[in-house]
């Protein structure tokens, strides 16, 4: 057992990191579609203004696509380097599409991104749009893996433990590609880093316009990316809904925590707006009469399970679960105990919910009544960090909505300009997407707690046996490093927006200021 | 349940070998541009000197380290174990790496967008770190995996590692590291001596011929010290080459030389080893006699004469261990189930044909030499 602290701290860590490197993924997912968009515009029309929009939007995509990059290759390692036990009892399973992700998404994306940018004057026209739709297409297969990849931690399907070899081992492999949960969450998040990219387009569009720079890029940007980002902005809410209804069959108890929903009530579910703890235990709401129960179950008759009902239904699952652990200690003694294996395959569905135990002590078969109520209850996750990330997404899914259906409109009625707060409104923006998909990862990845893998591995036993100081320099070095190129990166986008489309950046030290560098032409080759 | 076509044993074996291929490919590929990164502060000396080093990787850096990326998703999904076990025990080491390596990206990506000369010194020195740290660790790392490493499972086969950061640093280790930055520094000089022209070709040439011949030098130096004095491993029995991956099955002897052991048994196999010396020879000799493919071409032999002979003295253990010999992670009983084996064979056997051509296509496109006249054409250049 790793010692508590430690986990902690890798947990903090793996947060840290995955959260970090998530600012920049759903950037890369979408401005890699909008410039791919614009550059198939050039080519359509061969007007030299969409070349400009491309480079200049692709000179920022670049900036990104090196910060996740750097912290992309740290979430491949850190599987094995803090979560080991985590690595080797499902790597048969899990390990599967992080390779795969490789071999037919990052390739892809890694290797035409260098043709993106030193290939325009080496390639056609043709031949380099291809270059960056290949880039956009790898950058989406990616996301497509490794939400396989997690959509197996929230309902590990098509997998079992094998008691010889004490890990999960694969039995059904399509199952695990066509885990419904993975490729809602999929759509979700690729849509979701659609808004991202369509939003930074937007704002800074809207600022080159208040500053009455760059119009004609900023007045053409501005359309791909409201147009684009309205069919965004709605698939990420439409689909969002699925991994809603999804999460009703599945985690249960993320649903019932993030709807601080105690008991059961009778069909259909009100759908909490709002909720205050008032100190004393109560908690003040604002309740919408139906609602949870429509979009969780798609009906008006079906239950959803309360918190209460849950830890019951845990309670039962560990008991079951310690039937499972006995049975393979049976196995461990003589392998060829048939009896012990027939019901070690019966119960051990149920393995996992033994493994709650190992907090309390290492002998899970001599577990007390109190012991078992403990480890029923601590299923439960921290309800208000859920309660609040969710209606947070929730609520910025749908504000960007209208946000983006203003802005579709005023395109189509070539309006853009028309009103100068809106956009200021615009710019203020910005960071909307971001904190909505934050919100978003946090809520599906806290809300699967106390487990690694739902129902198989709980988070505590998952991680290594590190030693305090391990943590403490690790956390350390990240922090620092993090903090120093996230100040690096924001400065130089920022230089790069001031300096504007068209614009080369010093390439020599005597090249004087970018903002007084004339634009040097490339001339793409015919 | 499927059936699969391929027996355990086969499919154990195939994935023993994809692992050397995907680790020599990350040592070819991105070994050019670690390689580039340590020469960067000696190899070129003014700004636009190094901006040359900086966009001959520049354009295909990238698509590089995804061999290091996918050797990573490769050892997690064939051999988990073996990831849970050297990435954890190997804690401080891979932060070390891992640092060293995020700062490439960003580097090669903002040092050209400002001209301060402090901005880009600071840059350099982060490609410098960027290519030398993990050059040198990856080396201690595989000396260490060669002399055992301390760990242990318990019943649930958890697995606790006894060591900490200086205690890799063992003379065998370190010898390991040097010669795993000998060889990618000879990797990078001839890429450079091949694509580059004027003063920093001659640095090239000169540093990389230099590295070349340590190369064979610390290469021999590691093979002696496997027959002397470093102890080897040797199965006893127990180990079921088409049983369940449970490494607590088998008895395990640790014998001086027993390294060695392999090539006694099959004398065909020096020619692996043969091979790492004959292409440091080679290299040397290209870069000597300005033979620029044949420089490439040796080093890159060299490269997987050397990755392929620690593969075949140890077979078939992957990663002994020096404190219960018995918990050892070997070929037959550390990989995936069977099937996962069989579904990532197809997977690789699909899809790698298809990265190497459009890796070779990029290539092709990007020919020719780096010239600074070439890169002031290119507002995208680094």
């Amino acid at each position: 057992m790793p010692d508590p602290i430690v986990v902690e701290l890798s947990r903090l860590q793996f947060a840290a990191t995955a959260m970090y490197h998530f600012l920049f993924v759903p950037l890369t997912l979408g401005l890699s579609v909008v410039i791919a968009i614009m550059e198939s515009v050039y080519v359509m029309t061969g007007r030299e203004v969409w070349r400009k929009a491309t480079l200049f939007w692709g000179t920022l995509f670049g900036v990104n696509f090196a910060m996740g990059v750097a912290t992309g290759i740290v979430m491949e390692f850190q599987f094995g380097m803090n979560w080991s036990y985590y690595s080797q009892y499902v790597g048969d399973v899990f390990g599967a599409p992080l390779a795969i992700e490789g071999l037919m998404a990052f390739f892809l994306e890694a290797t035409f991104i260098g043709l993106f940018f030193f290939g325009w004057d080496r390639l056609p026209k043709v031949g380099h749009l291809v270059v960056t739709w290949l880039v956009a297409l790898g950058a989406n297969f990616s996301a497509l893996w490794i939400l396989i990849a997690n959509g197996w931690m929230q309902n590990p399907v098509g997998a079992a433990l094998n008691p010889d070899t004490m890990r999960m081992e694969v039995y059904d492999f399509m199952a695990v590609i066509f885990n419904p949960v993975g490729q809602a969450k999929f759509v979700h998040t690729v849509s979701a880093g659609y808004v991202t990219g369509s939003m930074f387009v937007l704002a800074i569009s809207a600022l080159f316009l208040l500053q009455k720079r760059h119009r004609d890029i900023a007045l053409r940007s501005m359309v791909v990316a409201a147009s684009f980002g309205l069919a965004a902005a709605l698939s990420v809410v439409v689909l969002g809904d699925e991994s809603g209804y999804l999460t009703t069959q599945d985690q249960k108890m993320k649903l019932a925590a993030m709807e601080n929903m105690d008991v059961t009530e009778p069909a259909p579910a009100s759908f909490t707006l709002f909720a205050f703890p008032t100190g004393n235990g109560q908690t003040v709401e604002i309740r919408v009469p139906w609602v949870l129960g429509l979009i969780s179950t798609r009906s008006l008759d079906k239950e959803v399970p309360g918190i209460a009902d849950l830890v019951d239904g845990a309670e039962a699952r560990i008991r079951n679960g310690i039937v499972a652990y006995k049975a393979l200690a049976a196995i461990k003694l003589n392998p060829q105990d048939a009896g012990a294996r027939a019901t070690f395959a019966a119960s051990s569905k149920d393995f996992g919910y033994a493994l709650l135990l190992k907090q309390f002590r290492p002998d899970v078969e001599n577990a007390t009544a109190a012991e078992i109520r403990g480890a029923a209850e601590y299923t439960v996750p921290d309800r208000w960090p859920l309660f609040w990330s969710f209606r947070l997404m929730v609520g910025i899914g749908f504000l960007l909505i209208a946000f983006f259906a203003y802005w579709f409109w005023q395109a189509s009625r070539q309006r853009l300009e028309a009103r100068r707060w809106a956009l200021w409104l615009a710019v203020a923006a910005l960071p909307l997407p971001w904190l909505a998909i934050e919100g978003g990862w946090f809520l599906a990845e806290f809300g699967r707690q106390p487990w690694v893998v739902e129902g198989v591995l709980p988070t505590f036993y998952a991680a290594s046996g590190l030693h305090l100081w391990d943590l403490v320099i690790s956390l350390g070095f990240y922090v620092t490093l993090y903090t120093v190129l996230a100040v690096i990166m924001v400065w130089l986008m920022v230089r790069i927006v001031k300096a504007g489309p068209g614009n080369k950046f010093a390439l020599s030290p005597d090249a004087g200021e970018p903002t007084g560098t004339p634009e040097l032409e490339i001339q793409p080759a015919e | 349940m499927h059936t699969i076509p391929l027996d355990y044993e086969t499919l154990r074996v195939i994935w023993w070998a994809l692992l050397g291929v995907l680790l020599s490919g990350f040592a070819v590929m991105g070994g050019m541009d670690l390689g580039v990164g340590t020469l960067l502060p000696f190899a070129a000396k003014t700004d636009e000197e190094r901006r040359l080093l900086i966009n001959l990787s520049g354009p295909t850096w990238e698509g590089n380290q995804v061999w290091l990326v996918l050797g990573g998703g490769a050892i997690f999904a064939a051999w988990p174990v073996i990831y849970a076990v050297s990435f954890s025990g190997f804690y401080l080491a891979m932060i070390a790496i891992l640092l060293a390596l995020i700062l490439r990206p960003v580097g090669f990506k903002f040092r050209g967008k400002v001209a301060d000369p402090r901005w880009r010194t600071a840059w350099d020195w982060a490609l410098f770190i960027g290519g030398f740290v993990p050059s040198l660790i990856f080396g201690v790392a595989v000396g260490n995996a060669v002399l055992g490493v301390p760990f242990n499972f318990d019943d649930s086969l958890r697995a606790s590692y006894s060591g900490n950061f200086f205690q890799l640093l063992t003379p065998f280790a370190l010898l390991a590291g040097l010669l795993s930055l000998a060889m990618l520094v000879t990797q990078g000089a001839t890429i450079i001596a091949m694509r580059t022209r004027g003063p920093v070709a001659e640095r090239a040439r000169r540093y990389g011929g230099m590295a070349a011949f340590a190369t064979a030098v610390l290469f021999i130096l590691g093979g002696l010290a496997c027959l002397l004095l470093v102890k080897g491993y040797v199965i006893l029995d127990g180990a079921a080459v088409n049983g369940p991956s449970n490494p607590m099955h088998k008895t395990v002897d640790v014998i001086t030389g027993a390294w060695m052991y392999n090539y006694a048994s099959y004398p065909v196999l020096l020619l692996v080893p043969g091979l790492a010396v004959a292409g440091s020879v080679v290299a040397w000799l290209g870069l000597r006699y300005r033979r620029g493919v044949l420089g490439l071409i040796g080093s890159s032999l060299a490269i997987v004469g050397i990755i392929a002979s620690v593969g075949v003295s140890m077979f078939p253990f992957i990663l002994p261990s020096s404190l219960d010999p018995r918990a050892s992670l070997t070929v037959w009983d550390a990989s995936s189930s069977q099937l996962t084996l069989f579904i990532m064979l197809l997977v690789t056997v699909v899809f790698m044909p298809i990265i190497l051509a459009y890796t070779a296509w990029v290539y092709r496109v990007m020919r020719g030499p780096v010239t600074a006249d070439g890169l002031s054409r290119n507002p995208n250049a680094y």
